[in-house]
């Protein structure tokens, strides 16, 4: 009677928080959030190419046609022939024919050589194409057709002498010039620095060190310590500690010996104020400068032409030097920007630049009114 | 400097023969007898009315801490766009990385992403790889449960300046590739299992940027089954930085900075590694024997002192807090050693709480400095017991050409004069 009724009541009660419990033990699940990528969204933004050139398209590309595009879009950086260390390491150099037979860079052991070019390195051409196809040029990156792609690895390699003069490269022939590249036999995944299973030792560390705690070494020697010429070499170092604190930054547009003695200069935290302040006020009075230099880096510009040093190109200060008593020095240098040119300030060519032509006016009037800061 | 180096000596000196004076003494010293004129003459911000609220609706520093900038190292990039600022770690307390201060790395320019356009999507290398490939507005991402973590990032190349000799004079530029932050996110996990990830089979995974340049990072799987690595959104309470990838990016605890893939627009899983430029071209670390090092990823237990530092002077002998950070990527750190006369004899650190994985952690240890020549190091350890090495230990396995993974320990030189200089021991 009373007894069953309770009994169904808590069989009520039980199954209920029985059910609740498993409507929250479940595996989350998060409707309304996220949907299907659809076949063409995929494509689009699918672009890498792996080692065993899955996701590589179709195409080809001569190196010829490689030294086209070449010329028109990467020589600016890159050097006519890949060997330019101007704006990036040099592509190019340092391989030699036994290298490509042997899949391993000789000189990588040479400490002599300097510095180490990216045919030195890659081991994978895969690697090439990919990094080009999805970053190159360096201002305006996905813009190279697949073909172009093609052709400038068939370019870069034969600049290489991994390929002849006359080759074309393709999606049906890359795994053969794999076979061909100079470091292919030269990485190692043998440490313990890859955080997962699949590659590396498990993690085991190369280098062993113990906690001593006394008399641990024997009497320690200075081996090496920036020479006192490179002492300003990162800036005035007073000027990049905390003002106030337990200690200050040293005056290092003195020599060592004199900031040792008594400072013949202001508190650190003074100087740096005034020239702080010194700075804002400039910053103020030449707005417009400012505003140009702003487009200048917006555009890139800046990756070739520094405000005051040369780089790939001319200073926008020599620049502005150059064509300062030209009476029309706004006009031409707009056309300058727009349509490009090479040989005025060297070999190395400025390519078009496709920017609104308000900002493109701008900047000639700036470099013609002689660049003010 | 003068200033701040005598000044307080100048007054305790010039009570004391003011004192033995009397009347005697000259004017000023008599004035400073009296007491701080920075106490007796009251300033105006106690005499006069303050500046009202929201008179900057994002407050920033005080007007003093102008010298703390993020830096580059000149003439290590020759573009502004693939370069690196480093962060002021020799003025920063604790183990928080303010973001205005978070280093820069950016291998094509950075942007200030619409996040009401950007898009993550998950996909597979094969169609079998994920049961749907997925998309994901920044709406829905942030509608997910999410967890808050604070984790260190440090590039691969961190150090990588001072492999063959001591190349830069302050701890900004010898360590300043670090920082350390909360960060806000969904575990990537959460996000695979919603599109029916095939773990047996996808065992790694690409994270790709939105940026120009794209960027590439191969992630071993195991590290996102672990749960810790995020897709994120938040840092220090606020929304990433946009120099930090802002809207969103990959959060990979322990690894080096490059696989925290910013502007983060696309996962794939794989059944191999990638062979990306950043793993066949750059962050490949040479040996000795002329091989590379390739897919090297996390980044070893390390420390540096921070207070006293390269480029600084001490005031005066005395009392100093030796202070300076410590962490690892594979864990807690555990302990840390201070010696102060070159690696000879160590003392164990105090750690600041909290300890926590993969995270930055904070030690100090009293000091009188006598005013005598120290060679000040620390040395940290991990909770799976692994030491960090000095410069000779270090380079005995990798030789001098690796440019990344130096996690030698740093030897600062206080010299006589109070001026610290960086150094390496033969």
């Amino acid at each position: 009677m009373s007894s069953c009724r309770d009994l169904a009541r808590l069989c009520v009660v039980l199954c209920l928080s029985a059910a609740g419990v498993l409507a929250w033990a479940q595996q989350p699940s998060y409707p309304g959030l996220g949907r299907t990528a659809t076949p063409q969204e995929v494509r689009a933004w699918d672009i890498d190419v792996r080692p065993d050139f899955k996701g590589l398209p179709k195409g080809t590309g001569s190196v010829s046609q490689g030294q086209d595009v070449w010329e028109a879009k990467c020589a600016s950086c890159h050097g006519v022939f890949g060997e330019s260390n101007q704006v990036f390491n040099p592509l190019v150099g340092g391989t030699n024919a036994q290298d490509v037979a042997r899949g391993r860079v000789a000189r990588l052991t040479d400490t002599g050589f300097p510095g180490r070019t990216t045919l030195m390195k890659v081991p994978t051409v895969s690697t090439l194409w990919d990094y080009i196809n999805r970053a190159m040029p360096w201002n305006a990156p996905k813009t190279l057709k697949t073909d172009e792609v093609y052709a400038l690895v068939a370019f870069l390699l034969n600049l290489g002498d991994v390929v002849p003069a006359d080759f074309v490269l393709s999606d049906a022939n890359i795994a053969e010039v794999q076979k061909r590249m100079p470091n292919r036999d030269g990485m190692t995944t043998d440490h313990g620095l890859w955080p997962g299973k699949g590659l590396g030792n498990g993690g085991m560390p190369d280098v062993k060190a113990v906690a001593c705690m006394k008399d641990c070494v024997p009497e320690p020697k200075v081996a090496s310590l920036l020479p006192d010429f490179a002492r300003n070499n990162h800036g005035n170092l007073a000027e990049q500690q905390r003002g106030v604190g337990p200690q200050r930054g040293a005056d290092t547009t003195q020599p060592a010996s004199a900031a040792s003695g008594p400072p013949a200069k202001p508190a650190a935290s003074t100087t740096a104020q005034a020239s702080g302040a010194a700075s804002a006020a400039t910053v103020a009075t030449v707005k417009s400068g400012a505003q140009v230099l702003a487009l200048a880096q917006k555009y890139t510009c800046t990756a070739c032409h520094g405000t005051d040093n040369k780089i790939v190109g001319p200073s926008f200060k020599d620049v502005a030097a150059k064509y300062a008593k030209r009476t029309d020095a706004k006009t031409y240098l707009a056309g300058k920007i727009r349509a490009g040119g090479q040989g005025v300030w060297g070999p190395i060519p400025m390519p078009a630049q496709t920017l609104p032509d308000a900002d493109l006016q701008a900047i000639a009037a700036w470099l013609a009114s002689g660049a003010p800061r | 400097m003068r200033e701040a180096k005598e000044g307080r000596r100048d007054f305790v000196r010039g009570a004391f023969a003011a004192a033995l004076a009397g009347a005697a003494a000259p004017a000023s010293w008599a004035q400073t007898s009296v007491g701080d004129p920075a106490i007796l003459d009251l300033p105006p911000h106690s005499t006069g009315l303050g500046q009202a609220v929201v008179t900057d609706g994002y407050g920033k520093p005080s007007q003093y801490e102008r010298n703390v900038q993020r830096r580059p190292s000149p003439g290590l990039t020759q573009t502004t766009q693939a370069s690196v600022s480093f962060a002021p770690l020799q003025s920063l307390f604790g183990i928080v990385t303010p973001s205005g201060l978070h280093f820069e790395r950016h291998h094509q320019g950075w942007w200030d992403i619409d996040p009401s356009k950007h898009r993550l999507m998950l996909n597979g290398s094969d169609e079998k790889m994920l049961k749907k490939p997925m998309v994901f507005t920044m709406d829905e991402i942030m509608r997910l449960p999410s967890v808050s973590r604070f984790h260190f990032i440090e590039c691969g190349a961190n150090t990588g300046m001072e492999w063959g000799n001591v190349a830069v004079p302050t701890c900004q530029y010898t360590h300043g590739m670090l920082s350390c932050s909360e960060f806000t996110g969904v575990p990537l996990k959460v996000l695979l299992d919603m599109a029916g990830a095939d773990y047996k089979r996808g065992r790694y995974v690409l994270a790709e940027g939105a940026d120009g340049s794209s960027m590439t990072r191969t992630i071993p799987m195991e590290l996102i089954e672990s749960g810790e690595v995020l897709v994120a959104y938040g840092q220090n309470g606020e929304m990433l930085r946009p120099e930090q990838g802002y809207p969103l990016r990959l959060v990979v605890p322990g690894v080096q900075g490059v696989s925290w893939v910013k502007y983060l627009r696309r996962i794939e899983v794989g059944d191999q590694p990638y062979g990306a430029k950043d793993e066949a071209v750059h962050y490949v670390d040479l040996m000795p024997d002329g091989r590379h090092r390739q897919y090297s990823s996390t980044q070893e237990c390390k420390s540096v002192i921070t207070t006293p530092s390269g480029g600084q002077v001490l005031l005066d002998r005395g009392y100093y807090q030796i202070s300076g950070l410590a962490w690892s990527g594979r864990g807690k750190v555990s302990r840390v050693d201070v010696s102060v006369d070159g690696g000879r004899n160590w003392k164990t650190a105090r750690l600041q709480e909290p300890v926590m994985s993969k995270c930055l952690t904070r030690f100090s240890i009293d000091w009188v400095w006598d005013g005598k020549p120290a060679l000040v190091q620390s040395r940290a350890m991990d909770e799976t017991g692994y030491v960090q090495p000095n410069f000779r230990q270090l380079r005995a396995v990798r030789g001098t050409r690796s440019i990344y993974h130096n996690n030698a320990i740093q030897t600062w030189l206080v010299q006589e004069s109070g001026e610290v200089k960086n150094v390496q021991l033969s």
